[in-house]
């Protein structure tokens, strides 16, 4: 029986309990507390509920805790020489799925394969359901396979009883307590409350995961590379031999030099943007602009890092490059600071804008009456009174639209280069974290290596030094706004 | 009191006031300034895009006879299926020769070029064309048949204005002598534009074929995806939009939680892409590319935006109908499902589609799953397939090909994101009507 | 429509005690005719009170004295308004001239998130009113002790405006008006937001301020105008129903629209 068949089979049988729980209170002539179909709902939930989260559980749980029984099995004899304990293990694995596939199709009998069956025969039944074996067939790694296969046949034919057996029993046992007298509307909005505090405990979820994920492998990574060099070395050099210099330190300069120029030009562009939008602009104009301005936000990075790429970046070789319209030779690759972080820019513009445009629209009218009252311009009063009022929600923005810079993937990763150095020269590639990471996990290198485990602490600290300025910038927007609500 | 305007006529407008009347100006003009940088910005991205990626719809195209000859497509005659199959491309090749020489006399085109140099400014798919058809219809060897097929990239750049015969000079895969050539038959008729049905239907190509290059696979895996944030994040999104906003009390875990969703708003996207690949990948062992992984990972990144703009929407409902519901005796659940949540559900849909064009342009956390590298050029065959089996998503695509170093596929990446924002566009400009039709004002 | 004024008008304009005058007074938002052919005179050191109930054009006929609706996009004003014998929407005439010579006084006290000084200096600072710090120090105290309040934040005056009291900071308010040293002190509803002690200490102040400035004061209630005004102004639904001696208008009033609202039948 498949999973999915056992899906269905809960989902039958809690459609049918929910026709009998109907049945049953309809049935009885005495008043109901509640309408039929809450009694009908609680025994389908009963019947559903517990069932499928043992069942989702379960096929979560299983592949790890199987994977970690054979694990244990695997002794060094079976490891060839250059391989790992892991890639012997992903052989186990890869072998009993071609084993069942191979089993599915007819190809083989689980039951007969032993140390007696030639190992080349089997190699290309395996083939043909799509496994390809490095080398040669260890019977050892084979034996181990088929007990995988067996365990996991176990695993399977056991959720399937625990998990119709539970459904079963929730079903009896909601039938045997519906009765007329029974609660059950409140029965019913109780768990759907559960049901909706799960969904919202998804996102603690979703954080918990992101921070342990990145964790775990933080801590591989920091027992194969010496922490000190990470933080506080002054190189970034990758050497898949072995012996990287792998330092953060390099990255995050030109992280920030980057973000830095791209907030260079969004902040005082934006800024502008909304103070004519909020305080000048007709009706007309702001119903225009402001929409115009925000498709700039709705356009995907990678439009805009093709842009660098293609377009701007060559842009500004034209000239500042060798031959270049302004004859000085500054700009040797048309991949730079200044081609990603002024495309950048360009991003954030409406991020900016739009962000301050609500939080100067926030600050109360009376100010403003206050100051034009007093015979003040309106560029004096926002100058001098709206925009003072304004700072603490518009430095939240600034904050916001610098961790969005900082953690900006697609336009650096084409416009801003590989080069990981220190250097003040806008107009030179430099590298930053999220181009890193990208390159060292998409590269081809051994996933435990520290080369490509540094990405892990990598996107951790990004995480940190994001985490740390939205809440900062968003604790000032919300007090910001308290102040005037 | 030097400027005091207090024993002054009100008509004399003092210096002072004048400088500041300037400065005002200036203000004004700076604001006025930052609007028009934007916008010009704006129509610099628009004018980049449409004048670089029109050109992906159009292709250039051969039409040649071909004789497809029996003694070099099915040497014993049989017509059986198997033998024929075992002809591999290059056994086709010739035929392709042939035919260009007999459209070259046809039209009466005068060149020294050797039969082979000529061929080659077809693209070298067209052998593998010819083998498909011939297997599908085995019937046809033997005969003449008109066939249409596309001009290599470097020809089809010439009649775009990409390649120049300056920019040729030292390269190997086109010669000026092809160019002049491919003058003459564009004169007779034989090579011409059309327009390129293939970009946006077909599958991609490796990268020595640019112009058979299509996003049509692509297009499905993000199809997929979006599917599958649909299906998960929008009835995930209200439930936790519902709880926080109706029943969730005042206190220390409402909070956090808040505060939590609010963080992963802003959370890089990359680090999504992170979670993606040590959880659904690593740990859960899901297959590497699949646009069911993508469409997960999307799920996380939408979650939050959605559950936003839903909670904005079931604030926008006035309390009095949340009352008249728990006055007339309904339940607080039944009062949220049956009352609030109608009136709020235009404003969740707006949110939700918002949520979604995000997610259909996203492309940092796909690369870490490995939808980047990956030649989609296998249509899924079974819905199945479409979820599970590994396949790129269209701004993935799209990275993939700038990356590319031939020019001929940045004008397929420019292409692709016209397709791409067609998409965006559309799904926009529905949640803007949805708003507007039911926007209400209590 | 200068010609007709000078007809219409009982006291002429050049009348020494004038300090506003304002003749056949329309101002229209939008399609909305929100006041009605309005003539009103306001004297020299005298607090004029414009009392009517609520939406009767009261409180925009005082954003006209100083061209506050100016801010707002669909009020269009007709009519001559003058100031000591000036046309105030004339073309010739910065607005931002006239609200310094006319300062105002608002519902709410809206002290600027700035300390106590920096709010005072506000209006000295943009209007370049002094040349030196101690001019400027000078202004300040002075305005905070003619306002009555220098005795008790003359120990803070860096401490944001926005900690005091509700009383306070409109007196910080009414300070801040009287520090571009106006003529005429426009204040609209500047007790509503107050508690009654705070409302005495106001009341007590405009009283004192009329001795420099002649003051107008928009008004919800009946008792405060009595109290502090030598002259009323009743407005209803967008026209000037009686406008003469306070004690005249609450003891013996002409129009029986006028005897209705003091008598509490409208409103």
């Amino acid at each position: 029986m498949s999973t999915f068949t056992l899906f269905c089979l809960i989902v039958v049988l809690a459609v049918i309990g929910f026709f009998a729980g109907r049945h049953k209170v309809n049935s009885q002539s005495k008043p109901l507390h509640s309408l039929p179909r809450y009694y009908g709902t609680y025994v389908a939930l009963f019947a559903f509920i517990p069932a499928l989260l043992v069942l989702l559980v379960w096929l979560l749980a299983s592949p790890i805790f199987l994977g970690k029984t054979i694990a244990s099995q695997i002794t060094a004899d079976m490891i060839p020489e250059g391989g790992s304990a892991e890639l012997v293990l992903s052989d186990v694995s890869r072998i009993a799925q071609g084993l069942r596939a191979g089993a599915d199709n007819g190809l083989i009998l689980t039951e007969n394969i032993n140390d007696t069956v030639n190992l080349a025969v089997l190699a290309d039944v395996l083939a043909s359901s799509g496994v390809f074996l490095g080398g040669e067939l260890n019977p050892d790694v084979l034996q181990l396979a088929l007990s995988y296969t067996d365990a996991a046949a176990f695993s399977h034919f056991l959720m399937i009883c625990v998990v119709l057996g539970l459904a079963m029993a929730g079903f009896v046992f909601a039938y045997g307590r519906v009765n007329p007298e029974f609660w059950a509307r409140n029965r019913v909005e109780q768990t759907y409350l559960g049901v909706l505090i799960l969904a919202a405990g998804l996102a603690i979820l979703t954080t918990a995961g992101i921070v342990l994920s990145m964790l775990f492998e933080t801590i591989n990574f920091f027992q194969l590379h010496e922490m000190r060099d990470f933080f506080f070395g002054l190189n970034w050099a990758p050497n898949f031999h072995g012996d990287s210099e792998l330092s953060i330190l390099p990255l995050l300069w030109g992280t920030l030099y980057i973000s830095l120029v791209a907030l260079l030009v969004a902040v005082p562009v934006g800024l502008f943007a909304a103070i004519y939008l909020s305080e000048y602009a007709s009706k007309t104009v702001r119903s225009v602009a402001k929409p115009l301005l925000e498709v700039l936000a709705g356009i995907p990075t990678i439009v805009y890092g093709l842009f660098a790429l293609i377009t701007f970046g060559p842009f500004l070789k034209d000239w500042f490059g060798d031959g270049g319209f302004l004859g000085v030779n500054w700009m040797g690759d048309a991949r730079s600071v200044a081609t990603a972080g002024i495309v950048m820019g360009i991003m954030l513009i409406p991020f900016v804008s739009s962000l301050s445009d609500d939080i100067i629209n926030a600050v109360p009218q009376a100010l403003r009456d206050g100051s034009y009252g007093l015979g003040a311009t309106q560029s004096e009063t926002v100058k001098q009174v709206v925009l003072p009022a304004a700072l603490p929600g518009i430095v939240g923005a600034i904050l916001l639209a610098a961790s969005r810079a900082i953690g900006e993937t697609m336009i650096v990763v084409l416009g801003a280069g590989a080069i990981a150095r220190f250097t003040g020269n806008p107009l030179e590639a430099l590298t930053t974290i999220t181009t890193r990471i990208v390159s060292q996990l998409t590269g081809d290198g051994d996933f435990n290596s520290p080369e490509t485990l540094v990405a892990f602490a990598l996107g951790l600290t990004l995480f940190v030094i994001t985490l740390a300025l939205n809440i900062v910038a968003l604790y000032i927007v919300r007090k910001y706004r308290e102040q005037y609500e | 009191m030097t400027a005091s305007a207090k024993s002054k006529s009100l008509y004399d407008v003092s210096d002072h006031t004048k400088r500041r009347n300037a400065a005002e100006k200036r203000f004004r003009r700076y604001g006025q300034g930052a609007i028009m940088i934007g916008l010009l910005m704006l129509c610099m991205l628009v004018y980049t895009i449409v004048s670089k990626g029109t050109g992906a719809f159009q292709q250039t195209f051969v039409t040649l006879n071909v004789e497809l000859l029996e003694s070099k497509l099915d040497k014993k005659g049989n017509r059986d299926i198997e033998d024929i199959k075992k002809v591999t491309t290059f056994g086709y090749a010739p035929l392709i020769n042939t035919a260009m020489e007999a459209a070259v006399s046809d039209h009466g085109v005068q060149s020294d070029l050797k039969s082979k140099e000529m061929a080659k400014i077809i693209s070298k798919s067209a052998p593998a064309v010819m083998r498909d058809l011939v297997i599908a219809d085995p019937s046809l060897i033997g005969q003449t048949v008109e066939l249409k097929f596309l001009a290599n990239s470097w020809i089809d750049g010439y009649l775009k204005g990409r390649v120049t015969r300056d920019s040729i000079a030292n390269n190997k895969n086109v010669s000026s002598e092809q160019l002049d050539f491919v003058d003459l038959m564009v004169d007779a008729g034989v090579i011409y534009k059309g327009f390129n049905l293939n970009f946006i239907l077909g599958a991609d190509a490796s990268d020595q074929r640019p112009e058979d290059a299509g996003i049509g696979v692509a297009m499905l895996g993000s199809l997929a995806m979006m599917v599958v944030v649909l299906v998960l994040a929008l009835p995930i999104g209200v439930a936790a939009s519902i709880y926080l906003e109706e029943f969730a009390p005042k206190n220390r875990i409402t909070d956090i939680i808040e505060v939590n969703i609010a963080n992963l708003a802003a959370v890089p996207s990359i680090v999504f892409g992170i979670l993606g690949l040590a959880v659904f990948i690593n740990t859960m062992e899901l297959p590497q590319s699949a646009p069911l992984v993508g469409g997960l990972v999307l799920t996380l990144m939408t979650l939050p935006t959605i559950i936003i703009s839903t909670r904005a929407a079931l604030k926008a409902v006035p309390p009095s109908i949340r009352s008249a519901a728990l006055g007339i005796g309904a339940s607080k659940m039944q009062s949220v499902f049956h009352h609030v949540l109608p009136l709020a559900a235009p404003g969740i849909l707006t949110g939700t589609i918002i949520g979604l064009a995000q997610a259909l342009g996203e492309t940092a956390p796909l690369l870490l799953i490995g939808m980047i590298g990956y030649i989609a050029s296998n249509m899924p065959e079974t819905i199945a397939q479409g979820f599970l089996s590994p396949n790129s998503a269209m701004p993935a695509q799209i990275y993939e090909w700038a990356k590319r170093a031939d020019p001929a596929f940045y004008e397929r990446a420019w292409g692709g994101i016209i397709i791409l924002l067609v998409f965006l566009v559309t799904m926009n400009t529905i949640a803007v009507l949805l708003r507007r039709r039911f926007e209400r004002r209590w | 429509m200068k010609d007709q004024a000078m007809t219409t008008l009982e006291t002429s304009v050049t009348d020494q005690n004038n300090k506003f005058s304002a003749n056949n007074v329309d101002v229209y938002y939008g399609e909305t005719h929100a006041i009605k052919d309005v003539s009103v005179n306001i004297e020299n050191n005298t607090v004029t009170a414009f009392i009517g109930p609520s939406g009767c054009g009261k409180s925009t006929f005082l954003r006209c004295l100083n061209r506050m609706n100016d801010t707002i996009d669909i009020c269009r004003v007709t009519g001559d308004i003058r100031l000591d014998g000036e046309d105030i929407y004339n073309a010739k005439v910065d607005p931002v001239q006239l609200r310094a010579k006319v300062g105002m006084v608002f519902q709410k006290p809206n002290p600027f998130p700035k300390s106590i000084y920096d709010n005072i200096a506000y209006g000295p600072r943009i209007h370049g009113l002094f040349k030196t710090k101690a001019d400027l120090d000078g202004i300040v105290e002075n305005s905070l002790r003619r306002a009555a309040i220098w005795d008790e934040v003359k120990d803070r005056l860096d401490a944001p405006g926005t900690g005091l009291s509700g009383g306070q900071q409109q007196r910080i308010c009414i300070a801040r008006a009287i520090a571009t040293a106006p003529d005429v002190l426009l204040m609209d509803e500047p007790c509503s937001a107050l508690d009654p002690i705070a409302t005495a200490q106001v009341e007590e102040l405009i009283d004192e301020l009329r001795e420099n400035f002649s003051v107008v004061i928009v008004t919800h209630s009946m008792q405060q105008a009595a109290r502090v005004s030598q002259k009323t102004a009743f407005f209803h639904m967008g026209n000037l129903v009686e406008f003469g001696d306070t004690t005249k208008i609450f003891t013996n009033p002409e129009d029986p629209r006028t005897e209705s609202y003091i008598t509490g039948r409208i409103g």
